[in-house]
């Protein structure tokens, strides 16, 4: 069982006492606790569990407009006053920066609304099993599929309060269950990967276990026997798993640490059109059951619904206390970043986009980190399969897509399939335009 | 004797008794406790942006019955807890009919010293050098316009108790200071990213004014890349420069070497071993007896003496890297492999130092071979599919070749090959083997562990350069 709120409570007001005592002028605390019970499976049977247990907190004491923190495992008392004691050390000789403060009190969440975060659903490792067993059979039932990375289910429970000595004192339960099949396809001597997952707050929200096998084992097979293309500029459609990492270069790029900066390509953009008319961008933190829902963020601040991007103006910056107060603008409740971010649906169905050019390069996969959030370049390596007169050819392995995110942005189409399954979320989406680099 | 069991109600005899009768009946296992601290202090646009210290303690138990491993982590050190972990690994390991191998190697070997880098330099230093290091390095140059610093800290503790009351201890210091410098040009922004570090005190990587030449080192780069110009796309001859860009080895070749993914066979080399994979003269090691180097080990983190294990011998492949679980299965030897990020992490078999050893070749020579290429000197990131065999890298500094000389710094080139085929690709091998500065971290299913990397200048006949012009 996970520790309930007074327990965490009575850590987090006996570290902000001690602080206090010693001379803090400001304190800040997280306490957080968490249970994780994991299943990995693997050719019909388990191959392994883990259960992790993680109790530990977080300590930020100022000075004045000094400020420095401690993390730590070890709770018992008499090791705690004595980390207080090095937290508020550290923070005497570590030089004023005037920007440093808690957030101001009257942006401090208060609100009592029910975002149904915790589902208590207790799974054995039985449970968990007959899920993935399921999936993997499901998987195997074609021929192609001839081996298994393994699949996974996990099951994690966590609580926390955050408390500062400007009277703040929160916290909540929340729940995660995720499950993953990862298999192996094989033909002719070509040899595939591909996965499918799902996470969800409850259970019962979970992708079944034979969505999750069939579509690992579409995935796998689709891309056996991959073709090399030339290098040439092209029109690229994005499957829903890459479009949403599109979106999130967006939230990173707009983050007011990078603005504040100056290491950001969208600074100095505000209320400037970066998208076509056609597109919007949201931040909804108040989705119920919603895997990026919160009733506050990291410094306690109330989390309210931000229109981003309107009519593909930048309207609004993620903002949290300390860099906002660098580029004056109050908390908007971004200290962590975003909540359930997603690009409003487009108008376009999925079919008129894939028909919308005579040859298309359909990117469902790519690797590398290739993103230069200060100049907006863009360069990955990528798989996917070739689309001609709408109808998917054969599948590409092993070439590059390049581009610069302000072209991207601005040419970017969106269609109408959005689903809000993780805490960032896109449609399918067609850029004209990028360079593919082949042979 | 164990210094995890103060202030608890364990001592080493009860911890040992719970482990004994807990693992009797499997194949292998063991608690590992660990004590680890760390610091990161960041300056960023002239302040001390944080200085954030962590102490983290607590245990891993595992268990292990043929292939199925069961794990149990907590950071609350006691009776009752390791009891409830005790209870939790037997209900995974329901059928037990293993025999435990109370056989380890010993040793005495130490590549590094036990010291403690976050006590044995203040606080007030560490701040005061980072001070200077951005006033340094804003008197470069005026295009200067960001400056950030770090120095990143660490020691950890570890003991390992296996079944039967052995007990075996490592010390790991571990230190980073990294500088990164953006400028400003005619409106154009580009950084230079340099870093160095190992398992030394931060003096003795600082000493000379040596933090100097890390500024001189981010600035070289990030001036460079302010006149670089569109990378082009397709498949060309591509030279690597010596030292870092050895993390192509690395995510190409290293991942696919790894103990588990040959045992589960879902790595392109699992029937490989004995069969040439590699042009002649690529001889290809793991090392972790490395002097004070960041993947360096006295024992890995299953009490296994690290090695220096071939991999790849001119070309023919010899072994893979293993740990004590796959290396049993693959009724084989652990090479000392077994690693894990802390104790709430699974042991799995990972790279230390991973070197590919000196050829004949000069850098000159390769660079006058090729007609139309690219040299690579440094990467960023890099990712592989071990599966398909496909890995990507992003290059940080990079110029054209043309008719045999090294031409314009480009922008944004990442490189795409595929392991297994890029190996048989090498064309030339240079004599000047180089080791990184000590910055990798490798990720693996979710875990980062320090490790090394090294190379001399290679030729490789084709790869696919993905960049924005045709």
């Amino acid at each position: 069982m996970i520790k309930d709120k007074n327990y965490l409570l009575n850590i987090s007001e006996r570290i902000l006492n001690k602080a206090k005592k010693l001379g803090a002028t400001d304190a800040s605390v997280v306490v957080t606790n968490s249970i994780s019970e994991d299943i990995n499976y693997r050719n019909k049977k388990i191959d392994g569990s883990t259960r992790s247990e993680n109790l530990g907190a977080n300590l930020t004491t100022y000075f004045g407009k000094k400020k420095s923190s401690l993390t730590t495992s070890n709770l018992r008392e008499d090791v705690l006053d004595g980390l207080v004691e090095k937290c508020f050390e550290a923070t005497k000789i570590t030089p004023e920066d005037e920007l440093n403060s808690l957030p101001e009190k009257e942006l401090h969440f208060k609100g009592i609304k029910e975002l149904d975060l915790f589902d208590k659903t207790q799974l054995d490792n039985k449970d968990k099993v007959n899920y993935l067993k399921e999936a993997e059979e499901i998987a195997f039932s074609d021929p192609k599929i001839v081996n298994t990375n393994g699949s996974g289910f996990s099951q994690n429970k966590s609580n926390f309060v955050l408390a500062n000595s400007n009277g703040f004192s929160d916290g909540y339960e929340s729940s995660q269950f995720t499950a993953y099949c990862e298999v192996v396809s094989k033909e002719n001597g070509s040899m595939e990967r591909d996965y499918e997952y799902s996470s969800k707050r409850f259970f019962s929200d979970l992708l079944s276990p034979k969505i999750i096998g069939e579509n690992a084992s579409r995935f796998a097979i689709r891309k056996l026997n991959p073709k090399k293309i030339k290098s040439e500029k092209m029109t690229v459609v994005f499957d829903k798993r890459i479009s949403k990492n599109i979106l999130s270069v967006f939230s990173n790029a707009i983050s007011s640490s990078v603005i504040a900066k100056g290491t950001t390509f969208l600074k100095g953009k505000e209320n400037s059109q970066i998208f076509n008319k056609n597109v919007n961008i949201v931040d909804k933190s108040d989705i119920k059951r919603a895997n990026g829902s919160k009733y506050f963020d990291k410094e306690g601040v109330r989390v309210d619904e931000l229109d981003l991007v309107k009519d593909g103006v930048l309207k609004n910056l993620l903002v949290d206390t300390y860099n906002g107060k660098k580029i004056n603008k109050r908390s908007n409740g971004r200290c962590g970043g975003t909540s359930n971010l997603f690009f409003k649906k487009g108008n376009k169905s999925f079919n008129e986009l894939i028909n919308s050019k005579q040859r298309i390069l359909y990117i469902n996969e790519t690797i590398g980190h290739g993103t230069n959030l200060i100049t907006g370049d863009y360069s990955v390596g990528a798989s996917g399969q070739i689309i001609e007169n709408g109808e998917f050819k054969y599948p590409v392995s092993e070439i590059t897509i390049a581009g610069n995110f302000n072209e991207i942005f601005k040419n970017l189409i969106l269609a109408d399939d959005l689903e809000l399954n993780y805490s960032t979320n896109s449609p399918t989406m067609l850029v004209e335009g990028i360079t593919v680099g082949g042979i | 004797m164990s210094k995890f069991f103060e202030n608890s109600d364990l001592d080493i005899n009860k911890a040992e008794n719970i482990v004994s009768s807990t693992l009797n009946k499997c194949d292998d296992g063991e608690l590992y406790l660990e004590n680890s601290k760390s610091e990161a202090i960041i300056l960023d646009d002239h302040k001390i942006k944080s200085s954030n210290f962590t102490t983290d303690v607590g245990y891993g138990f595992r268990a292990i019955t043929g292939d199925v491993v069961a794990y149990s982590h907590s950071n609350d050190i006691s009776e009752n807890s390791l009891k409830n972990s005790s209870a939790n690994l037997k209900s995974t390991l329901s059928v037990n009919k293993g025999s435990y191998d109370h056989q380890i190697k010993k040793t005495n070997q130490k590549f590094y010293k036990e010291i403690d880098p976050i006590d044995n330099k203040s606080m007030d230093s560490k701040i005061k050098l980072l001070n200077e290091i951005n006033n340094y390095a804003r008197s470069i140059d005026n295009s200067v316009k960001q400056v950030t610093a770090n120095f990143l800290g660490e020691k950890k503790d570890i003991e390992i108790l296996r079944s039967g009351g052995e007990l075996l201890k490592d010390s790991r210091p571990l230190v980073r200071i990294n500088v990164s410098i953006m400028l400003e040009k005619n409106g154009r922004k580009e950084t230079g990213i340099y870093g160095i570090g190992g398992r030394q005190s931060y003096d003795e990587y600082l000493k000379n004014d040596n933090w100097k030449s890390i500024c001189d080192e981010s600035f070289r780069i990030a001036n460079t890349n302010l006149q670089s110009k569109p990378s082009p796309a397709g498949e060309m001859k591509v030279v690597l420069g010596p030292g870092w860009p050895a993390i192509l080895i690395h995510e190409a070749i290293g991942h696919g070497l790894e103990g588990d993914f040959n045992r589960k066979k879902t790595s392109a080399f699992h029937n490989l071993v004995g069969q040439k994979v590699a042009s002649d003269g690529v001889t290809i090691i793991d090392d972790g007896t490395l002097d004070s180097r960041r993947g360096s080990l006295n024992i890995d983190d299953e009490g296994t003496p690290t090695e220096k294990t071939v991999l790849i011998e001119n070309g023919v492949l010899k072994n893979f890297m293993q740990d004590r679980l796959n290396a049993r299965l693959m009724k084989t030897k652990s090479t000392g492999n077994g690693r894990r990020e802390s104790y709430k992490h699974i042991v799995m078999p990972r790279m230390r130092n991973t070197i590919m050893l000196s050829g004949n070749n000069t850098q000159e020579e390769m660079i006058k071979s090729v007609d139309k290429g690219i040299f690579a000197v440094s990467f960023g990131g890099g990712q592989v599919d071990i599966t398909s065999g496909k890995f990507v890298f992003n290059c940080t500094e990079a110029y054209e070749i043309v008719n045999g000389k090294i031409g314009a710094p480009l922008k944004g080139a990442t490189l795409i090959g595929d392991g297994p085929s890029s190996l048989k690709e090498v064309a030339m091998v240079g004599n000047d083997m180089m080791l990184d500065p000590g910055i990798g971290t490798c990720g693996k299913a979710g875990q980062g562990v320090p490790v090394g990397v090294g190379q001399p200048s290679l030729l490789i006949n084709k790869m696919t350069v993905g960049g924005t012009q045709i």
